[in-house]
């Protein structure tokens, strides 16, 4: 269950609305089930009486918004930003994609993210879902009520949190968090233990069921180019759906060597994808090589700071060190 | 009717690829989707596959023709090979409406010889839902999920897997089959469509309906002020175009090779900002008019080309994928009116 509650946030939003420091809420808004919440902008506080949702469905991030968002007007936008949608949004900032002065950020407590994936594992016909403390109780349409611990069908992402500390915000609603020591790594490292073999096989099987919907590049915080090269008809490498699968394998790769050392490990590209890919296990593997050639390194923790990839020390690992490494391991 | 026990599922499999090649849903890491038969693959539980049955008469990609060139001759090679007979099973009533739908684009003047092709050969097992989705809306565009279309009909009821024809080459096929099916009598299925029918009553969508839309209403709905609203937050990554059965938009390519071009086909999505780029650019500037393009092809456009019929079969696959959770019901339910509150 989230500690905070829709009445705190919307109390809040409306006295922001009120006395004028913003003119628009960027919110989730309720939708026909409880698990379909959209992002939206809402206008007044009876609009977002009407409609505004705070709850377990409400994972997603809204710091890329606020490019566009912040382009339609000179007055501040209100944002709700949960602890990780914070490294994105210093991430972004870093990369001067926004005009902080033209946001209210709120920065609001989570305790993480339901997966309605993952409740379907377990029931059908989900009419509704309620959060009771550490339980969920889904109402269904054939089968009356099925009780649900909640840990378990928190979203992978949340299961390994890296931090509950807001790294950016105007206000803070509710009590902060700190930087958690998690387990976000073991993934990873169980790929790399694999043999070449096992690891090409596992990507291929994984990456083949891709349908390039381009889902996880257009939800992504760090791919804000304002012409992707993927679609661009001049770039010789532009695609609306694969030629074959090696084409395929190629948009991902490149993806994530583009994201290296901005990818701040929100998880958005692995909530959204239809085909269900742990495409965040792609970034994670970067991020961890980060860690252990340069030193750790959260993208987002602060604005400003440069990826130690691209940012000459004289300590820095040697190219011919990593391509040792590389050939150890293939 | 024939009918089958489940348990002998298998033999019924068996028996089918042992002349035509079999594909039928099968559980997956990430949900159900069509595979070929074979010893050992069991049918899947799920309602619906994740991608639909469109993939097989219109795949996603799909070579044209190649083209090879030495010195100054360019050969055409014709890529397309003859398809053998397929059958597709357990294939739901949405999706078996969206074939029609397809059939309206591509077999009408000028017809799509590859997709003619894949069509002539293959033959529909649908399923009847008896646990409907609560994201399902078929009802909304007049499908009956209790008594789908095909070319076989079957139903689960009681252990037993139900079988009707419904067209010559259905029957064909069950003759075909008659040796492991018997016949069966059709009381258990009225009973079984009551209580589907009953059960689609009850689903959160059962009222949406489509009296605001159709031929016609163009005028009414292409200047409405909720399009800016509904498409504020569409990431424009096509998700929904591409998990639909019933888009139907390809664009060709050429894919230059060492000595020569393959040329292919591939979907398109008109939620693209590259989507029908012409010289002066893409007509539809803003994803507010590639948004509301999607929703009025289906709702307006097509319906006005063919006849009333609507071009979504409400299978729900949009309303479960789409990324900010945004559908062709939730711009129904708002366009729509008082007919949809
Ligand atoms: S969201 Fe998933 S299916 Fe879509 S392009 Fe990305 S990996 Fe492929
Ligand atoms: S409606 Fe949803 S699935 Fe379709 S393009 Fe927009 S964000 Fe993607
Ligand atoms: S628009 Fe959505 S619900 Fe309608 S047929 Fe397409 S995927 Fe299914
Ligand atoms: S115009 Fe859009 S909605 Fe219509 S078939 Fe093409 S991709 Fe689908």
């Amino acid at each position: 269950m989230q500690e905070l509650t829709r009445d705190a946030l919307l109390a809040r939003a409306a006295e922001l609305l009120e006395n004028g420091t913003v003119d628009r809420v960027l919110g989730w808004k309720r939708g026909e089930f409880a698990y379909d919440v959209t992002p939206a902008v809402f206008k007044s506080a009876d609009e977002m009486k009407e409609s505004f949702v705070w709850g377990d469905f409400c994972g997603a991030n809204f710091s890329k918004y606020l490019i566009a968002e912040t382009k339609k007007s000179e007055n501040k936008v209100l944002a709700f930003l949960k602890p990780c949608d914070t490294y994105s949004f210093n991430q972004l900032l870093t990369e001067h994609r926004f005009d902080r002065e033209k946001v209210y950020a709120i920065g609001i407590p989570c305790d993480g993210m339901v997966d309605i994936a993952k409740i379907r594992e377990k029931a059908d016909g989900i009419a509704s879902v309620d959060t009771n403390g550490d339980k969920l109780i889904v109402h269904t349409l054939f089968d009356g009520d099925v009780t649900l611990d909640r840990a378990e069908m928190l979203a992978e992402r949340c299961t390994v949190c890296k931090s509950k500390k807001h790294v950016a915000y105007d206000e803070l609603l509710g009590e902060e968090g700190d930087v958690v020591d998690s387990a976000r790594f073991d993934e990873v490292a169980k790929i790399e233990a694999m043999t070449p073999d096992e690891r090409f096989a596992f990507w291929q099987g994984e990456l083949s069921r891709c349908i390039r919907c381009n889902a996880c590049r257009d939800v992504c915080p760090a791919c804000t180019c304002e012409k992707c090269v993927f679609n661009n008809p001049n770039s010789g490498v532009e695609n609306k759906s694969p030629a074959n699968s090696f084409e395929e394998q190629m948009f991902h790769i490149i993806r994530a060597f583009h994201v290296a050392g901005r990818c701040t490990d929100c998880g958005e590209c692995s909530r959204v994808c239809p085909q269900h890919i742990p495409l965040h296990l792609l970034n994670r593997k970067f991020i961890k090589d980060i860690d252990s050639f340069y030193g750790e390194y959260q993208a987002g923790a602060e604005v400003g700071s440069r990826a130690p990839h691209i940012n000459y020390t004289e300590g820095d690992i040697e190219p011919s060190d990593a391509v040792k490494r590389g050939d150890e391991n293939a | 009717m024939r009918k089958l026990a489940i348990t002998k599922l298998n033999d019924l499999f068996a028996a089918i690829a042992e002349s035509e090649k079999l594909y039928i849903p099968v559980d997956g890491k990430t949900g159900a989707n069509y595979e070929l038969w074979a010893e050992g693959k069991t049918l899947s539980d799920a309602l619906n596959t994740v991608r639909s049955p469109k993939d097989f008469f219109f795949p996603q990609t799909e070579d044209m023709m190649a083209f090879k060139t030495e010195g100054k001759k360019i050969e055409i090679i014709d890529t397309r090979e003859e398809c053998e007979d397929f059958v597709i099973f357990g294939v739901r009533a949405c999706d078996v409406r969206s074939f029609a739908v397809l059939d309206n684009v591509f077999l009408s003047d000028p017809v799509d010889s590859y997709y003619k092709n894949r069509r002539d050969h293959g033959l529909i097992m649908s399923m009847a839902c008896t646990r409907p989705a609560e994201t399902c809306f078929c009802k909304t565009f007049g499908i009956d999920a209790a008594d789908p279309e095909g070319d076989i009909v079957c139903w689960r009821v009681q252990g037993f897997l139900y079988m009707d024809a419904k067209t010559e080459k259905g029957a064909a096929l069950l003759d075909k089959l008659a040796s492991i099916t018997e016949e069966a009598d059709s009381d258990v299925i009225a009973e079984e469509k009551a209580l589907i029918r009953a059960r689609m009553e009850k689903l959160p969508l059962a009222s949406l309906t489509t009296d605001a839309f159709g031929p016609g209403k163009t005028d009414t709905f292409f200047d409405s002020p909720e399009w800016k609203s509904l498409s504020e937050s569409c990431l424009g990554c096509g998700t929904c175009t591409f998990v639909c059965p019933t888009c139907q938009c390809y664009d060709i390519r050429d894919f230059k090779t060492n000595n020569g071009v393959i040329r292919y086909r591939c979907w398109d999505s008109c939620m693209y900002s590259e989507f029908t780029k012409m010289s002066a650019g893409q007509p539809r500037l803003t994803q507010v008019e590639r948004f509301r393009q999607r929703f009025m092809h289906k709702l307006v456009y097509y319906p006005e080309r063919y006849n009333g019929l609507y071009s979504c079969v409400g299978c729900g696959r949009c309303l479960a994928k789409c990324p900010i959770q945004m559908n062709i019901a939730k711009v129904m339910k708002t366009l729509g009116g008082k007919a949809n509150d």
